[in-house]
């Protein structure tokens, strides 16, 4: 009897033995696989278990976290939700995050290692991090004048500080509320389908990531390829350049909204934003100059990310002659955001030098121990300072004697660019209202802002030159704010 | 060694016996241990959950001490040479399921477990001591096996008259409590097989035709046993309550094996299991359900019906890991109803991870080998089998119910013993770990007090149903639910059995008190119920303060068995000190010693 109870003993231990060979199986082996599950909600409970970070504007939280009591614990809110929108974007138990939330979201979620200074420790001891906070460059004041400037119309404006690539605003209208999308009840699922639903689209961040063709505006990078590539020596000399101007290749005749183009020397043309001079100029120039000197400016780059990811701008690379005329005047498939124009300003502004923008000035932890600086500024000469000097020049002029002088600001130099943009089919869509400038006060070197501004605007004549007339005073606004 | 035995009775004084070892001092300084391990368990949930000394810290250590010091002094005076390691492991694991009902009791606010569960373990607790204090001679038990299995079979069915819960039909509720009889019927049933084998055991091992290779007992001695097996199956899965009914089949083999020595009751006892669990797996749809979640458990989420409870409770272990995430910390709510009985083992593998689960499983370890070892240890057969029994219930239910939760087995709905919220079941192993005290006690009492009892049964019986010799370096790699002590050290088994020897040595004797061969039974059976040299003729005379056994009128017809047993062990003691003769069949009389008085 004694063997059988040692056998029964050893058969028991066998047992034991098979638990803790599961349980090591279960635990540790596939312990990722069952965590990774969607459908273990684990992830999501620690998620939402604490405030998330802040997203500060100014040193101050546009952002907040509201207790809601259930089992994901906080949900995200938004000081002023509209008006931050096309910044935060919003993050959602439901629908995930968006632009910045989601381009920084190991910050603002705690999760990101940079946050602890022995990240194996934490992982060992199973702490949960508090969110970091992130600083974004944005400047309230011309946040708020640009969004007061657009009001209820359907738009954008991209505001860059041209030395650094501070993004100082970026609104899109109309606009929504990120707040109602926060939670995970049924009113947040209604929320989504009303705002994706609708005609008016107050979601679509138009300054980052809708295209518009650039119109008048592109006539910039035209001139500036016609500089550049020595087409041009002389801005004040006279250009051969017919009016109308046949398309080469085409029997179409490309004509004028202004008087005075035949023949008119760049700078002229440019004031009065000849269409005939920069397709002739477009065509001199030729197809692979004018497409690398877009390039320069930051059309085509499809990895742009300030840091979320920003729509490419588009200047077609396979054209024939008549389509790089077309393109040279900003139609055709040339297409643009909104921050890419501001770019284009920018350059121009900065003596040929762009620097790759970005909206995050530095990320910090919970206690405000800076973590990272932002994302790396790149700066590389997009024209020489000469062409730039030129460019400026003629900006200047439009500003002061041509389409642009409802942008005028006492005391400040000012440059800019109107544009008007058809679209649709034979070009029967709303037309777009474009104005470019930058700014720089009297008694410096420096310039202190470069803005686009877009409107989408029923109302806008297609033969006038409507972008000084609707866009203008909001970027006028806009640089006043920066420079008061 | 007649020599040795004729020296060691000299005329003059012996020397004395030494101190037996008692071990209560180490029982209570693991008392404490336990007590101070759950209160700490206790304080860090309040700490987790609402960062702050929960209120009633203190009441609950009290509550629990208290517990354990009356189950201490219970011990200390009517059992003092039972194991030590078993009150303090039960108290240990008691402390950890009232913690972790405490810590779940946090997620469902309106339902709270814990006060509930505490008083069923003092009432648990207080039965141990009724059982321990009252219950002198568990073979007494032996008489009443019949009467156990009746009041089982009564208890097992009782439940088919009450209204059915979650599916099963197990519970019987009666003003606001609701008990769960079946948990008391395993007792019982294991009572009775233990008795009606003891006492059969010779004609079930060595009488019957033989078949093949098998050699099948007759029907008479079989009959009994098999039929109320049977009738105990059928009501469990009329209940539909299968965890209880495997158990119950579980226990029966064991016990048949280890009456018997025979392995073909294995064999059988595998292929009527096959065949039972096909048959019940195919038909039954409430089995088809759970071997079907068994074999896919994530079947559901594939299908859009979000996770099953197994699947829960697989996602739970797997976020504990290696450590857990804490005391208070997981998210073990997520398993939904039963969290707290049939689930529990989850969340303690998610709060205190593969580490923690370890402990818990080595715990369970401890316990049952302290069943094993006082089955090996005991001196009479019926003693052995119960406690092989009552040690068993708690291995294979452990076993059943970590291996259905954690996806190795299908699930099947018992609980934890001492672990998961349910009276009934705490109560019953308060009584299970009484009663294997006893047995434990009395087969670690020194020879001399247990004389009047001690040697009239079947050690020698017991000796030659071993068969035979088995090999020290055998048991070593046998017996191992010790830690990796492997070599029995044959040469220091001569009287290892005897509590005296390895007395300092802790582990050491634990280990070869429980793979001691049966060589040393010779110097008993030679020297008697006196141990080392002390003359029989003492047997009556007192020699520790509070036995009261040698007061019992045993004492005089132990005189009248202590003849007859000098003779059959004289006759033993010539071929020297090698049990000789096959059993003498004691099993065919009265089943006990005690069973004519």
């Amino acid at each position: 009897m004694i063997r059988c109870i040692r056998l029964t003993a050893a058969f028991s231990f066998l047992l034991l033995v098979a638990l803790l060979v599961n349980a090591g199986r279960v635990q540790v082996y596939e312990a990722g696989n069952y965590g990774a599950s969607p459908a273990n909600r684990r992830g999501q409970i620690v998620r939402y278990a604490q405030p998330r970070g802040a997203v500060l504007v100014a040193g101050r939280p546009v952002t907040g976290s509201r207790d809601s009591g259930g089992r994901l614990r906080y949900e995200r809110t938004y000081t002023e939700g509209p008006l931050y929108a096309p910044v935060t974007g919003y993050a959602s138990q439901t629908y995930g995050t968006s632009l910045l939330e989601r381009a920084e979201d190991g910050i603002l979620s705690g999760a990101d290692d940079r946050l602890a200074t022995f990240p194996w420790w934490d992982r060992l001891t199973r702490t949960h991090r508090r969110g970091g906070s992130v600083h974004t460059t944005i400047n309230p004041r011309m946040q708020r004048a640009a969004f007061e400037g657009l009001g209820g119309k359907k738009g954008a404006v991209a505001a860059i500080e041209p030395g650094t690539g501070r993004v100082l605003a970026l609104v899109s209208t109309p606009s929504y509320d990120p707040g109602e999308l926060s939670g995970n009840d049924a009113a947040v699922g209604e929320a989504w389908r009303r705002l994706n639903g609708g005609e008016q689209q107050p979601m679509l961040n138009r300054a980052l990531r809708q295209t518009y063709p650039p119109g008048s505006t592109f006539k910039v990078v035209t001139a500036a390829a016609a500089l550049e590539s020595g087409k041009v020596t002389d801005i004040d000399a006279p250009t051969d350049s017919p009016d109308p101007y046949p398309l080469p290749g085409t029997d179409t005749r490309l004509g004028n909204a202004a008087e005075g183009c035949e023949d008119a020397p760049l700078k002229d043309a440019f004031r009065a934003s000849c269409n005939t001079v920069f397709a002739r100029l477009g065509t001199r120039i030729g197809l692979s100059a004018m497409a690398d000197t877009a390039r320069r400016f930051g059309f085509n780059d499809r990895l742009l990310r300030i840091p979320s990811p920003v729509a490419p701008s588009n200047f077609d690379t396979r054209m024939d002659a008549s389509q790089v005329a077309l393109s040279a005047i900003g139609q055709y498939d040339t297409a643009a955001t909104p921050l890419q124009m501001a770019m284009v300003a920018a350059a121009v502004a900065n003596g040929g030098q762009l620097t790759s923008p970005s909206l995050v000035d530095e990320v910090t932890d919970a206690r405000g121990v800076v973590v990272a600086g932002g994302p790396r500024r790149t700066t590389r000469q997009v024209t020489g300072p000469v062409t730039a000097q030129q460019l400026q020049e003629m900006m200047v002029d439009v500003v002061e004697h041509g389409s642009g002088r409802p942008a005028a600001i006492k005391g400040v130099t000012v440059g800019g660019k109107t544009g008007t943009a058809q679209h649709g089919v034979r070009n029967e869509g709303t037309p777009y209202a474009w104005f470019i400038a930058w700014a720089r006060a009297k008694d410096s070197y420096e310039p202190a802002v470069a803005v686009a501004v877009v409107v989408e605007d029923a109302a806008a004549d297609r033969a006038d030159i409507s972008g000084g007339g609707n866009a203008a005073p909001i970027a006028r606004a806009v640089m006043a704010a920066a420079l008061g | 060694m007649a020599r040795a035995a004729a020296a060691a009775r000299p005329a003059d004084s012996p020397p004395p016996p030494p101190s037996l070892p008692r071990r209560r001092g180490v029982e209570l300084a693991l008392l404490v241990g336990a007590v101070v391990i759950s209160v700490c368990g206790y304080v860090v949930v309040g700490l987790a959950r609402w960062h702050a000394l929960p209120g009633g810290a203190l009441r609950y250590g009290a509550g629990l001490g208290a517990l354990a010091l009356l189950a201490h002094l219970a011990v200390r005076f009517r059992a003092p040479y039972a194991d030590p390691l078993l009150l303090p492991t039960a108290v240990l694991l008691n402390g950890i399921g009232l913690v972790l009902i405490f810590r779940l009791d946090q997620e469902t606010p309106g339902d709270h477990a814990a006060p509930t569960q505490l008083l069923w373990s003092t009432v648990g607790v207080a039965l141990f001591t009724a059982v321990v204090v009252l219950l002198r001679d568990h073979r007494m038990l032996q008489r009443y096996a019949y009467v156990c299995a009746a009041l089982a079979l009564l208890l097992m069915a009782a439940p088919i008259l009450f209204p059915a819960v979650n599916g099963a039909k197990i519970w019987i509720r009666f003003a606001g409590f609701s008990i769960q009889p079946g948990e008391f019927a395993k007792v019982l049933i294991t009572v009775f097989f233990a008795g009606y084998l003891a006492a059969n055991r010779g004609a079930l091992a060595h009488t019957g035709r033989r078949m093949w290779r098998l050699r099948l007992p007759t029907g008479r001695v079989l009959g009994p046993i098999v039929t109320i097996w049977l009738l105990s199956v059928a009501v469990l899965v009329l209940e539909r309550d299968l965890g209880t009914s495997l158990l119950f089949f579980g226990i029966f083999v064991v016990l048949l094996y280890v009456a018997t020595g025979r392995t073909g009751w294995i064999a059988i006892g595998l292929v009527l299991a096959g065949i039972g669990a096909a048959a019940v797996g195919t038909l039954e749809p409430h089995v088809h359900t759970r071997v079907e979640d068994w074999q896919h458990p994530f079947a559901g989420i594939a299908a859009g019906k979000g996770p099953g409870q197994l699947a829960q409770s697989l996602f739970a272990f797997a976020a504990g890991g290696m450590f857990g995430t804490g005391l208070g910390q997981g998210h073990s709510y997520l398993i939904g109803f039963a969290m707290k009985s049939d689930f529990i083992l989850a969340t303690y593998g998610e709060e205190l991870g593969l580490a923690g689960l370890t402990a818990l499983f080595l715990l369970y370890a401890l316990l049952v080998a302290g069943g094993y070892r006082a089955a090996v240890a005991a001196r009479d057969p019926f003693g052995s089998l119960l406690a092989v029994g009552l040690a068993a219930l708690p291995a294979i239910q452990v076993f059943v119910i970590a291996g259905g939760v954690m996806g190795l087995i299908p699930l099947t709905g018992m609980a934890m013993p001492f672990l998961a919220q349910g009276g009934s079941s705490v109560v019953t192993n308060w009584i299970i770990i009484a009663l294997l005290l006893r047995i434990s006690n009395r087969a670690r009492m020194p020879r001399a007090e247990g004389a009047g009892e001690a040697g009239r049964d079947g050690r020698t019986g017991t000796a030659g149903s071993a068969g035979g010799h088995p090999a020290p370096d055998g048991a070593g790699s046998g017996a191992a639910r010790t830690a990796g002590s492997g070599a029995a050290p044959g040469g220091r088994s001569s009287a290892a059995n005897l509590p005296g020897r390895g007395a300092g040595l802790g582990a050491g004797s634990w280990v070869t008190g429980f793979l001691k061969p049966s060589a040393p039974r010779a110097p008993e059976a030679e020297s008697g119920p006196g141990e080392q040299g002390r003359p029989r003729e003492r047997s009556g005379a007192p020699h520790h303060g509070t036995r009261n056994e040698r007061d019992r009128p045993q004492g005089r017809s132990g005189t009248r068995e202590q003849g007859r047993l000098q003779g059959r062990s004289a006759a033993s003691r010539a071929p020297g000190g090698q049990p000789a003769a096959p059993p003498p069949a004691p099993a065919d009389d009265a089943p006990s010693p005690e069973a004519g008085r």
